[in-house]
């Protein structure tokens, strides 16, 4: 239950906003900071808390690419291919880290710690190849990327884990 | 009156009030503007696309403010770059809308090519083929072949149960949000959505249980393609197969306007069923709306399988069999009729029994009719003219559970600024939209009634009301309460009788209810003492199955003759009375034949035959006037329209009354049905007729009734009252398949949390209610809404339950624990 | 020059509050709260020429002059959700000059009565909303937000909100369905924010740029920021300068400057030597413009304003300007263009939903080589046949590299016939 995991940010949430519903987004984002996605038991909650139906807040969730409703690594490694990196090689970066990690875009490592997927501009297009990587509710930019220093990273990811 | 706006649109002169939509000035001249999303029963949002018209507009000169004249003196028009959306753009003075220009016609032709790259074109296997919007605008405006590469068309789901009355089918919803936008703002019930994003944009509920709402039929009449279909009707039929028959929808006092599909099946070996039912316009009574109930179990019972039928020699027989009890018994025979008879047969069956000398009561547990008659709804009312300045009371009724287009009329009536007061025991589901709301106990009914008037705001809205209108009902009632409540609701209209939009309103449990007050059929207070040793004379009523007090009673009658269309626990128990004590005799459904119901709102409407009369079945009002004939008194058998003649000369409210007025029409706005479909969805245009409000008779009531002392439970009892849910184990009901689940759910008595626990019980779990020394097993459901002494018991379930009672409430024990 | 937004490149560490403050920071808002009318900043911001940075290039004062009188409360809603592909300027702004933008929003808020305002950020900004958070309480601190500022009635409370990765929630009306938890899909215009914004409320809604001008423009006055720029096109602008450039990143120039500037001067031309053969100035939005050995002089020359840009074919818009070298042919770009608006359609209109759904098919196929001379007729007209029928902007921009495109690069739609 995110009421007894989260009262205070809860309740922060809430004083944000003159009226309930606003805090569907920032609700959302609370839901999915364990996981990594977002259970049909958090929209229950969640829709209960603003007193909305289940569904406007499932519509609410379907529509922004950020809220998962399914499981995948701890990690999202999300490669921004969009024009402006791809006229810097983002697409080859792509083409690499998929080699490197040995998954395909969409997949998982098979140690669920990495979720490699495409993204559209996120803008850093000035700092190509760039990625962020979602965990939970939280996001991080990783710019100026070559594939050495993301395996890197993936590495100091696992290590971490363990 | 709003300003009229000065327009033209294709050339043509029009002049409409401020603030309408260009595509409804249009239709109100008769042009069609193509549209999807459109819905002149919701707010435009303009998503579609596929209205676009050229609009010109005058041009003004900055300087003078005036506008500027070309060579002619005609004022210049300015037409801009763009098509503009015709749904979401009112008119304005001197406004010039081309529709039908190149421009215009290919912007509507691009949009529906679009449109159609992401339609599987499966019209063959498509429930709405031959009725689909989509369809015929793709005659009329589409491309003559694709460039879309047919291949790279998304593939969807298709048969998605959204619940389980309504299928979606993914690839063919274009994304219009009608569906969506119903629920969210006519029903008030968000419980569909879309999910994801452009091409990928799904309808989806993540309710539970699924797309349940009360009113979901209606979405697939206005869905404009093949998406929403219902579980009923699916593959069930081609719409160019079927027939159309006007009818009145017999499940509540709303009365909604209906029509049956029929057509012939080899199923029926070659006979004539009913496939569907929809909504027939009537923006006085259901707009273009109708209930789940309405759809789904409206005419399925009069199809059920345990029709009583007999065939023409053995019916004869019968009915001089009864007409010789009933002569022999004369003024020792008691008539009782139930709420779902036609105006017909009970004036009918009055004259019989008065002819006898017998008594006729009402088969009913609300009572206060007296007073609906007296001071009711009179003509020219309509619920949907009520809004700020009005006030609407509505006492011990659920009318989500008991009337559910009511309560949709009254919802819409607060949000247009309608003062809705809402008092009753527990939570009900117009709460929500209502200014006041006035919790009382169980018990204090009347008392609250009475006290309102005292409240300050409470008070001036019902004294300062431009239009009150009440609704009274039996929620936790029976019938002395009900009585003693339609007396207190009363005083508060007296005043405005005759006025209206004005008055009180029964919320019936039957549908014709009001018809037999008006003709003058009252219920008994001490039934059973009254049909004990009496020649019995029961029709469209099930007492037996109701109460075992009754069922006792008729089996110590003299004799007991049963008229229904259905098998009931009444018919069981005379078919099992010793010989030529228990007579059953079939009747027609109302499908089957002709007939008028008074509505609640007192609204007297035709209804009319869909398929032909079972053998071996005859209308009420035919087989009353035979056995009438066989007792030597001529009664009116020949056709209900001549019943419906002799009423309108003899009843005071029905004069004037005549089928021929019953069935004009006058025009109707929102203008749906006709050829077009996409304009208002696949409802039907009313051409049958609208119905005839009855004048009120004010001054016919004598004194009004006291308060009944409330029952006060011992320490270890609870006070059980009964309510009514939607769907329950009415005859009625029972036959309509699809329900089950729903009728399932509700089955079960309700408590709140904290007496639940008290008695270590949780929801869904089993309890034994004991009820006059009898044990009732029970599954409890919870509702916080409640007070802890309470229990509600539904009516029509398992429980025998008439009126408030002390009841003693255990954990249901298994017997091996035991 | 110096800079009036990028002024953390002048001052080091200007994003310490307390050196903010010893460079003249707040001082601004102080004089707008205890020394001028709200009327008098609307009418000053009116008179400095400022226009929407957000891409429309609306007139900034003029929209705050828009919202009614009688209806109460108003709101100021900022616009962080910067998600044009190649647009990079909003977040700089927010990350090192934090408290000259807040400061502008808090300005912008007194000067429409707000007492409220809201920063809709993308969800990938999460790093800023909550360094602006911190920022917030910095400010509020010290008294410059939150009631009584200075000393006056004058209450301010900002908040920021975040966005989940949807590009349409940068249409303003969108942006406004998002902050009320709903999907971010654009309403129906009009009403338009001033009259019917957030919650029904009128609601001033402007970029991130835009209104971390107003302290310069309180500071200077209208004259003062009317050095910059040009007559229709006052004061400076960020460009983002992304693609096949040296250089890339943002370059803050008075607006007029021309491309060979950013291009050449500041971006460091272009890599590997090799040639200019397309611009976006707008993102993915834009009308390519051509550039080759014909027409480079002409383009290069071009000042960049609201105006000029439109006498080489396209629009100013949110100035990312993406630079694309003569090793990348048109079918390409606009294939990854398609992707990108096929992607970010909100799905609620049919020519937009439908549209680039249809184009994306024909865009890969085109690119892939599998078209036939028919399909490039085909994408051409569904394009045109877009353009105009869509609720917002978005339908019509996804359309403007695609119908540019073939119009101006034939060489790159001829069929390859195997
Ligand atoms: C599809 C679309 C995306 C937009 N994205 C942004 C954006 O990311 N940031 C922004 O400031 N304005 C964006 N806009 C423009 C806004 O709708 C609005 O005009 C702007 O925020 C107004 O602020 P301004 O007057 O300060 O420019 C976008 C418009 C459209 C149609
Ligand atoms: S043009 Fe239409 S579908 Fe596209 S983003 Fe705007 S409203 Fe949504
Ligand atoms: S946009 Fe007008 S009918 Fe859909």
């Amino acid at each position: 239950m995110l009421a007894e995991q989260y009262p205070d940010e809860i309740k922060a949430i809430f004083a944000k906003y003159p009226v309930k519903r606003s805090a569907v987004m920032p609700l959302l984002y609370l839901a999915q900071r364990e996981e990594g996605y977002i259970q049909k038991e958090s929209m229950q909650e969640i829709a209960s808390m603003l007193e909305l139906d289940v569904t406007e807040v499932a519509a609410v969730v379907g529509f922004y690419t950020m809220y998962h409703d399914e499981k995948a690594g701890k990690y999202r490694m999300q490669v921004c291919t969009d024009l402006p990196c791809a006229l810097r090689g983002a697409d080859k970066f792509m083409e690499s880290l998929c080699e490197n990690l040995g998954i395909k875009v969409g997949e998982t490592t098979p140690d669920g710690l990495v979720t490699l997927e495409e993204v559209k501009c996120l803008g850093g297009c000035d700092r190509a190849p760039l990625f962020q990587i979602q965990d939970g509710d939280k996001v991080a930019f990783h710019e100026n990327m070559t594939v050495d220093k993301t395996m890197e990273l993936v590495e100091a990811l696992k290590k971490a884990q363990d | 009156m709003a300003k009229l706006i000065n327009l033209k649109i294709n050339g043509k002169p029009v002049s409409v009030p401020e603030g309408t939509l260009i595509v409804n000035a249009a239709k109100m001249v008769n042009i069609d503007i193509p549209v999807f999303c459109y819905h002149p029963k919701m707010e435009p949002v303009g998503m579609c696309r596929q209205c676009l018209v050229e609009i010109g507009r005058p041009m003004i000169d900055r300087a003078s403010g005036q506008p500027v004249l070309d060579e002619n003196g005609q004022p210049k028009l300015q037409f801009g770059p763009k098509l503009e959306t015709s749904c979401t753009t009112p008119v304005s003075e001197g406004m010039f809308v081309i529709t039908d220009s190149e421009k215009a016609q290919g912007g509507q032709k691009e949009i529906l090519e679009l449109l159609l790259t992401s339609h599987p074109l499966d019209c063959p296997v498509c429930d709405k083929g031959g009725e689909c919007p989509l369809q015929n605008l793709t005659m009329a405006y589409g491309p003559k072949d694709s460039r879309f590469i047919f291949d790279e068309k998304q593939k969807a789901d298709k048969h998605v149960p959204l619940g389980d009355l309504i299928f979606l089918d993914r690839e063919r919803c274009i994304q219009c949000a009608r569906c969506i936008r119903f629920q969210d703002d006519i029903a008030g019930e968000p419980v569909l959505g879309f999910y994801q994003r452009g091409r990928r944009t799904d309808i989806v509920t993540y309710s539970e249980p699924g797309f349940d709402s009360v009113f979901s039929g209606n979405t697939t009449d206005i869905c404009p393609v093949g998406a929403l279909t219902t579980a009923d009707f699916r593959f069930g039929a081609r719409p160019w197969e079927l027939k159309q028959a006007a009818s009145v929808c017999s499940q509540c006092p709303v009365g909604c306007n209906v029509t049956f599909d029929v057509r012939r099946e080899a199923k029926a070996g070659g006979g004539y069923v009913v496939k569907r039912a929809m909504p027939r316009q009537n923006e006085q009574v259901n707009e273009i709306w109708m209930c789940d109930k309405g759809r789904f179990a409206g005419y399925q019972y009069t199809e059920a399988e345990s029709r009583l039928l007999l065939d023409a020699g053995a019916l004869e027989s019968t009915l001089s069999l009864a007409a010789a009890k009933l002569a022999e018994a004369k003024s020792d025979a008691v008539f009782l009729a139930g709420g779902r008879l036609s105006n017909e047969d009970f004036y009918n069956l009055k004259q019989f029994a008065d002819n006898l000398g017998a008594k006729a009561y009402l088969y009913t547990q609300h009572g206060g009719g007296e007073f609906t008659t007296a001071y009711g709804l009179s003509a020219g009312s309509n619920l949907g003219d009520l809004g700020t300045g009005d006030t609407v009371l509505v006492v011990a009724s659920d009318l989500y559970n008991e009337a559910p287009l009511w309560h949709l009329r009254l919802k819409a009536a607060a949000q247009r600024g309608a003062t809705l007061i809402v008092a009753n025991a527990r939570a009900t589901k117009l709460d929500e939209y209502s200014s006041f709301v006035i919790r009382y106990s169980y018990g204090d009914e009347i008392e609250t009634v009475k006290g309102l008037l005292g409240k300050e705001k409470i008070g001036e809205a019902i004294k300062n009301a431009n239009n009150l209108v009440i609704f009274y009902g039996a929620d936790g009632l029976g019938l002395a309460g009900t009585s003693a409540l339609a007396s207190a609701c009363a005083e508060l209209v007296t005043e405005r009788a005759g006025k209206p939009n004005n008055g009180l309103i029964g919320v019936w449990s039957t549908p014709n209810q009001q018809g037999a007050l008006e003709m003058g059929f009252a219920p008994s207070a001490n039934l059973a003492a009254e049909l004990k040793d009496k020649t019995v004379y029961i029709l469209a009523a099930d007492p037996a199955g109701d109460d075992p007090a009754l069922a006792e009673a008729l089996k110590s009658a003299k004799t007991v003759i049963v008229q229904d269309i259905l098998e009931t626990e009444t018919t069981k128990l005379a078919e099992a009375c010793p010989e030529g004590r228990g007579i059953v005799l079939p009747a027609a459904a109302y499908t089957e034949r002709e007939g008028t119901y008074t509505s609640g709102e007192r609204r007297v409407q035709r209804f009319y035959p869909a398929v032909p009369a079972r053998p071996g079945t005859k209308a009420d009002f035919a087989l009353v006037a035979e056995i009438a004939k066989k007792c030597g008194f001529e009664l009116e058998g020949r056709s209900p329209l001549l019943v419906m003649n002799q009423i309108a000369a003899s009843q005071a409210a029905f004069s004037g009354v005549s089928y021929a007025k019953l069935a004009e029409v006058t025009a109707q706005w929102p203008i749906i049905g006709r050829s077009d479909l996409f304009y208002g969805g696949t409802g039907y245009e009313n051409r049958q007729g609208l119905g005839v409000t009855l004048e009120t008779r004010p001054g016919t009531v004598d004194g009004l009734r006291s308060a009944v002392n409330a029952l006060r439970p011992k320490e270890d009892e609870l006070f059980a009252v009964p309510i009514t849910k939607l769907y329950d184990n009415g005859t009625t009901i029972v036959p309509a398949k699809l329900l089950a689940a729903h009728i399932d759910r509700f089955n079960g008595i309700v408590l709140n949390p904290a007496t639940a626990l008290k008695f270590g019980l949780e929801n869904g779990s089993q309890a034994t209610v004991s009820l006059n020394g009898v044990l009732y097993p029970a599954k409890v459901l919870l509702d916080e809404s409640i007070s802890t002494g309470v229990v509600l018991i539904p009516r029509s379930f398992a429980i025998p339950i008439k009126e408030p009672v002390a009841v003693k409430l255990a954990a249901l024990v298994k017997a091996q624990e035991a | 020059m110096t800079h009036i937004l990028l002024r953390h490149r002048d001052i080091p560490d200007l994003k310490n509050i307390e050196v903010y403050k010893k460079n003249g920071g707040f001082e601004s808002l102080k004089r707008a709260v205890t020394a001028m009318q709200p009327k008098q900043i609307v009418e000053e911001v009116k008179a400095s020429g400022l226009r929407g940075r957000g891409g429309a290039g609306f007139p900034t004062g003029v929209k705050w002059s828009f919202l009614p009188d009688n209806i109460w409360p108003h709101y100021v809603v900022c616009n962080a959700d910067e998600s044009e592909p190649g647009t990079f300027k909003d977040r700089e702004i927010m990350e090192s000059n934090p408290y000259q933008f807040l400061e502008g929003v808090a300005v912008s808020c007194f000067a429409v009565g707000a007492t409220e305002g809201y920063i809709y950020l993308r969800g990938e900004y999460y790093h800023i909303a909550l360094y602006l958070d911190a920022c917030i309480a910095e400010m509020e601190k010290r008294g410059y937000l939150g009631d009584k500022l200075f000393g006056t009635q004058t209450s301010i409370r900002l908040k920021t909100h975040l966005g989940a990765g949807a590009y349409i929630c940068g249409e303003e009306t969108a942006l406004l369905e998002s902050l009320e938890g709903k999907r971010g899909q654009p309403r129906l215009r009009p009403p338009f924010p001033a009259v019917y914004g957030l919650y029904g409320k009128p609601t001033v809604v402007n970029n991130v740029e835009t209104l971390a001008n107003l302290p310069y423009i309180i500071e200077h006055g209208a004259a003062g920021y009317r050095q910059f720029g040009t007559e229709k096109s006052p004061g400076t602008k960020i460009f983002s300068l992304s693609g096949n450039v040296e250089r890339p990143g943002n370059y803050e120039l008075p607006l007029g400057a021309t491309f060979r500037e950013l291009i050449f001067t500041h971006g460091g031309g272009i890599p590997n030597e090799r040639k200019i053969r397309a611009i976006m100035p707008a993102g993915a939005s834009s009308s390519i413009i051509r550039v080759d050995d014909e027409s480079f002089d002409k383009v290069m020359d071009t000042p960049m304003d609201y105006e000029n840009v439109q006498s080489v074919g396209s629009l100013l818009g949110s100035a990312s300007v993406i630079i694309i070298d003569d090793s990348h042919a048109m079918d390409w770009v606009i294939n990854k263009t398609i992707d990108f608006f096929k992607h970010e359609s909100c799905g609620k209109c049919t020519p937009c939903r439908d549209g680039n759904y249809w184009m994306l098919h024909l865009t890969k196929r085109i690119h892939s080589g599998q078209a036939s001379e028919n399909d490039i007729k085909v994408l051409d007209s569904v394009a045109a046949q877009m353009y105009g029928k869509c609720l917002c902007a978005l339908g019509d921009f996804s359309t403007m590299a695609v119908r540019s495109a073939i119009e101006r690069f034939p060489e790159d739609f001829k069929v390859r016939q195997a």
